[in-house]
């Protein structure tokens, strides 16, 4: 299919201060074509899009190397605004519409069909009245465009995530001028069958003859749709491919440059488990959308444990509630000696710890060092890197002590970073990830919860992690709880699952159990609530 | 031309300018007869005399709490203790070290009671704590009325009760911390070197304070909350205990205020107290929940630098008296320019 050529990047690279971020992309991209990006995150896709999009940071930090061609010619973008103008459009990650305002008047924003009238000869055009019927035709035929059902009066703050992302877009569309839409991850945000619809739509949107790149971490999505697809590693195209010759595997091990597909594999072990360490009888927990109403089990000595279940039947409660973040009563014994409950600073000195779900709210301090968010709850807990100044008095901080150790779990989980003095807020997320899970490390714990560890991190990150947990399982002989929604990469290293339904144990099984049995438990709930509903 | 790159983004743009502009006043000053020596001089003792006012700032700043609006609650604590060491007849530097002594319980009373308050209207502390100092403000004004004080040094000559708004303390202690060590060289030039070590002292103690684990954990309660709490740190403690630190230094800072001043001042005294030390520790570089010991030291000195010379400067250039004026318009004038600063840090 011979298809008219509408962009061209020839030879692309750019370097931040001397560290190269994208290296030599070439690709070219049809009309009506529909160009699949995928990468790690950090592999370079957000920077070439912004050199695409003519972002202003592109140009303060010394501009881009190699050319790029719009139909034939050479741009040169100096601000978003000229992309746009030159036809084209981007769908952020981040919604850019005005809350408040309806979708139509989203849609049109700043485009507004105008009619005459008096007031315009006295003060100029840009007192002209909106013409409404207008501007909701113009919504309809963007809405209509995409095939989703959507209220054009509906006010955007109202609005489920989809819908926006919905909305986002029809106003790309209604911009005559679009030639080549970016699409940035934009069904990380919905559910599968909203993805559905925004493929379909995307494929009408090329078959309109509007060029598409779309960036998805959703593997399978991009075979779908994609025309092409081009692999980012390292700020390189490592492979280009067409969806009939591939699969997902390749393009995963591609951005990986690794092979994964022995990732989930379970490995079995030999050894026998040994004593229960942590008893947990009639736990309830208080925690704001995950409720835990009555769970009673039990983790053996050397286990890792798993606890899956669906989003907000109390999984996360479990791990939060028997740290003493939120209130919580029933008991828990670790070791067979009680564990004090709504106290942090006594289960920790017990030796316990965890590494929290929610990574930038509680599981970092991301304006500080590396090295104070992996020492700083050993500190406090355990009174180490503390050195005593002359006179026996007074302690203080360690530096040495805490710059070694902090160096030393950067190298070990291969954080990548400039030093142990870099902002955590600078790091990308797997390797902040990797922090939380050496400051839990530091803390030398006896019995570990991780949730949701490969929670918003790419492939070869979570890989990572998983590996890590593993290792130290093994090697140091720590009991690991893990509550993760990610029921496959469960299985692939705990020994026993607990699924949590309705605040309450639906059943424990062994990692093996084939994974019908481990969706049955989890979707028990959903037939008792649809009989309810029924009712 | 790299150094000097990296060197201005870490001094920051409006400290660069500003440092320029207090060198220029330094340079025009000898073309319009106004002593150098004297400059400097003056420049120095008002340095030390708020730099204690300004360290304040930090424990709070550093804890999350804000900046430290209530500042004149520290501040009648210190004034307690002046009136009470005066009331005692105490001169020299155990006068000052009386005063210090009574007003630090003090201090850490009205502190602990502050802290409390604070912990309650977390996220609105700076607008709450503004409101601590001015309300406080007036209750003293009708208590400097009442309190039993004798010492006709100090109280309204007609009625013989009541202390007077002014109260000299050139009979007690004036400049009994400044005077020691303290050089002076011709008729213009005072190097008030006790008053310094006395800063440095207080600023090498709270140094050490932020680097042991209370410290450490009151940076981080400041830095996120959340995290300090999984980590197992009280936060309402750490909180609480900042805004006493707060309040202490508050207290001996007015104290270390008055005795190089000359004069006590009740009543409205402390009324803006707050604002000048708000002021120059953003002016050196703090943002609203982090603060250092060098922002406080930048930020003094620039702030009390452009206040002594400006107004000496341009006074000698237009020839006519309107010193107060400029001054006036030049202190309030920065403390504008450092609360858009306060806006600025948080919107990001």
């Amino acid at each position: 299919m011979a298809v008219q050529e509408l962009l061209r990047m020839q030879g692309v690279g750019k370097s931040y201060f001397g560290n190269r971020v994208l290296a030599n992309v070439n690709f070219t991209l049809g009309k009506g074509e529909i160009l699949g990006l995928v990468g790690e995150n950090g592999a370079g896709k957000s920077t070439l899009m912004n050199i695409l999009f003519g972002m202003p940071v592109i140009a303060e930090t010394g501009g881009f190397e190699g050319k790029i061609l719009l139909d034939g010619k050479e741009v040169f973008f100096t601000n978003p605004f000229e992309a746009l103008e030159a036809g084209v459009g981007m769908v952020h990650q981040e919604f850019s519409l005005i809350p408040g305002f309806s979708a139509a008047e989203n849609i049109v924003l700043n485009r507004e069909s105008t009619k005459y009238n008096l007031i315009v000869e006295a003060f100029g055009d840009r007192l002209r009245t909106l013409d409404r019927p207008k501007i909701d035709a113009r919504a309809e035929k963007a809405i209509d465009t995409l095939n989703v059902v959507l209220d054009k009066k509906t006010i955007v703050s109202e609005m489920p995530v989809g819908h926006k992302q919905f909305v986002e877009i029809a106003r790309e569309i209604d911009k005559e001028t679009t030639r080549l839409l970016v699409l940035d991850e934009p069904t990380a945000v919905l559910t599968e069958g909203e993805a559905a619809i925004l493929l379909q739509s995307m494929r009408r949107l090329a078959d309109m003859g509007i060029s598409i790149i779309f960036i998805s971490h959703r593997l399978q999505e991009i075979l779908d749709v994609c025309d092409k697809i081009i692999v980012l590693r390292d700020g390189e195209v490592v492979k280009e491919l067409t969806p009939e010759k591939t699969d997902i595997f390749e393009i995963a091990s591609a951005m990986v440059g690794r092979s994964i597909d022995k990732q989930f594999l379970r490995e079995e072990r030999v050894e026998i488990l040994g004593e229960p360490l942590l008893k947990v009888e009639n736990l309830w927990v208080d925690m704001p959308g995950e409720t835990v109403r009555d769970v009673s089990f039990e983790v053996r000595k050397g286990e890792i444990f798993g606890i899956g279940g669906l989003a907000g039947q109390g999984k996360l409660g479990i791990g939060n509630g028997i740290m003493g973040l939120f209130a919580a009563g029933g008991t828990v014994a670790f070791d067979s000696r009680p564990v004090p409950l709504n106290d942090p600073m006594a289960v920790l000195s017990m030796g316990i710890a965890a590494v929290s779900e929610d990574r930038r709210e509680v599981g970092l301090l991301l304006d500080e060092p590396i090295s104070w968010n992996i020492i700083f709850t050993a500190l406090q807990v355990q009174n180490r890197f503390l050195r005593t100044l002359p006179g026996g008095f007074i302690r203080i901080r360690d530096i040495k002590a805490i710059r070694e150790c902090a160096r030393q779990y950067i190298e070990a989980l291969e954080i990548k970073c400039v030093s142990e003095r870099q902002r955590v807020v600078e790091l990308s997320g797997g390797n902040q990830q990797k922090v939380c899970l050496a400051k839990a490390f530091a803390l030398e714990p006896r019995l570990l919860f991780v949730a949701e560890p490969t929670r918003g991190i790419d492939v070869g990150a979570k890989k990572v992690v998983l590996d890590t947990l593993r290792e130290y399982n093994r090697k140091n002989g720590v009991t690991i709880v893990v509550i993760s929604s990610e029921l496959e990469e469960m299985r692939s290293i705990c020994d026993r699952i607990a699924i949590i339904d309705e605040g309450r144990v639906a059943g424990i099984l062994p990692a093996s159990a084939p994974s019908a049995e481990f969706g049955l438990l989890m979707l028990g709930k959903v037939e008792k609530t649809k009989e309810r509903v029924n009712v | 031309m790299e150094r000097i790159k990296s060197f201005i983004e870490a001094a920051g743009w409006p400290r660069i300018i500003i440092a320029l502009f207090l060198l220029s006043l330094f340079i025009i000053a000898p073309f319009v007869q106004v002593r150098l020596d004297a400059s400097i001089s003056d420049t120095l003792v008002r340095f030390g005399m708020n730099g204690v006012m300004v360290l304040a700032m930090v424990p709070m700043v550093q804890a999350g709490c804000g900046l430290n609006f209530g500042l004149p609650l520290g501040i009648i604590a210190g004034l307690l203790g002046a009136v009470t060491s005066i009331e005692l007849n105490l001169t020299g530097l155990a006068g000052v070290l009386t005063a210090m002594a009574i007003a630090i319980p003090i201090a850490v009373l009205l502190g602990f009671a502050y802290g409390l308050l604070l912990n309650r209207v977390k996220g609105g502390e700076m607008m709450i704590a503004t409101y601590v100092g001015f309300s406080s403000v007036a209750f003293m004004s009708i208590m400097w009325l009442l309190l039993p004080y004798k010492s006709p040094n100090m109280v309204w000559g007609y009625a013989g009760t009541g202390l007077r708004t002014t109260i000299s303390v050139d009979q007690y202690w004036i400049r009994a911390i400044s005077d020691v060590f303290a050089i002076q060289k011709g008729d213009y030039f005072y190097f008030p070197t006790g008053m310094f070590l006395f800063l440095g002292l207080l600023c090498f103690l709270m140094w050490i304070f932020m680097r042991t684990k209370t410290g450490t954990a009151m940076t981080t309660v400041g830095s996120n909350p959340d995290f300090a709490r999984a980590s197992g740190v009280n936060v309402d403690r750490m909180r609480t205990i900042s805004v006493i630190l707060s309040t202490v230094l508050g207290a001996i800072g007015i104290i270390v205020y008055q005795q190089s001043f000359g004069f006590i001042q009740l009543y409205m005294g402390p009324f803006y107290m707050a604002f000048p030390a708000v002021a120059s520790i953003l002016i050196g570089g703090a943002s609203v929940n982090k603060a250092s010991i060098l922002n406080v030291i930048i930020g003094t000195i620039l702030f009390q630098g452009i206040l002594t010379m400006t107004p000496s400067v341009i006074n000698s250039i237009v020839q006519t008296d309107m010193s107060e004026v400029v001054r006036i318009v030049v202190s309030n004038g920065m403390i504008l320019y450092a609360l858009t600063r306060v806006v600025s840090v948080k919107s990001r």
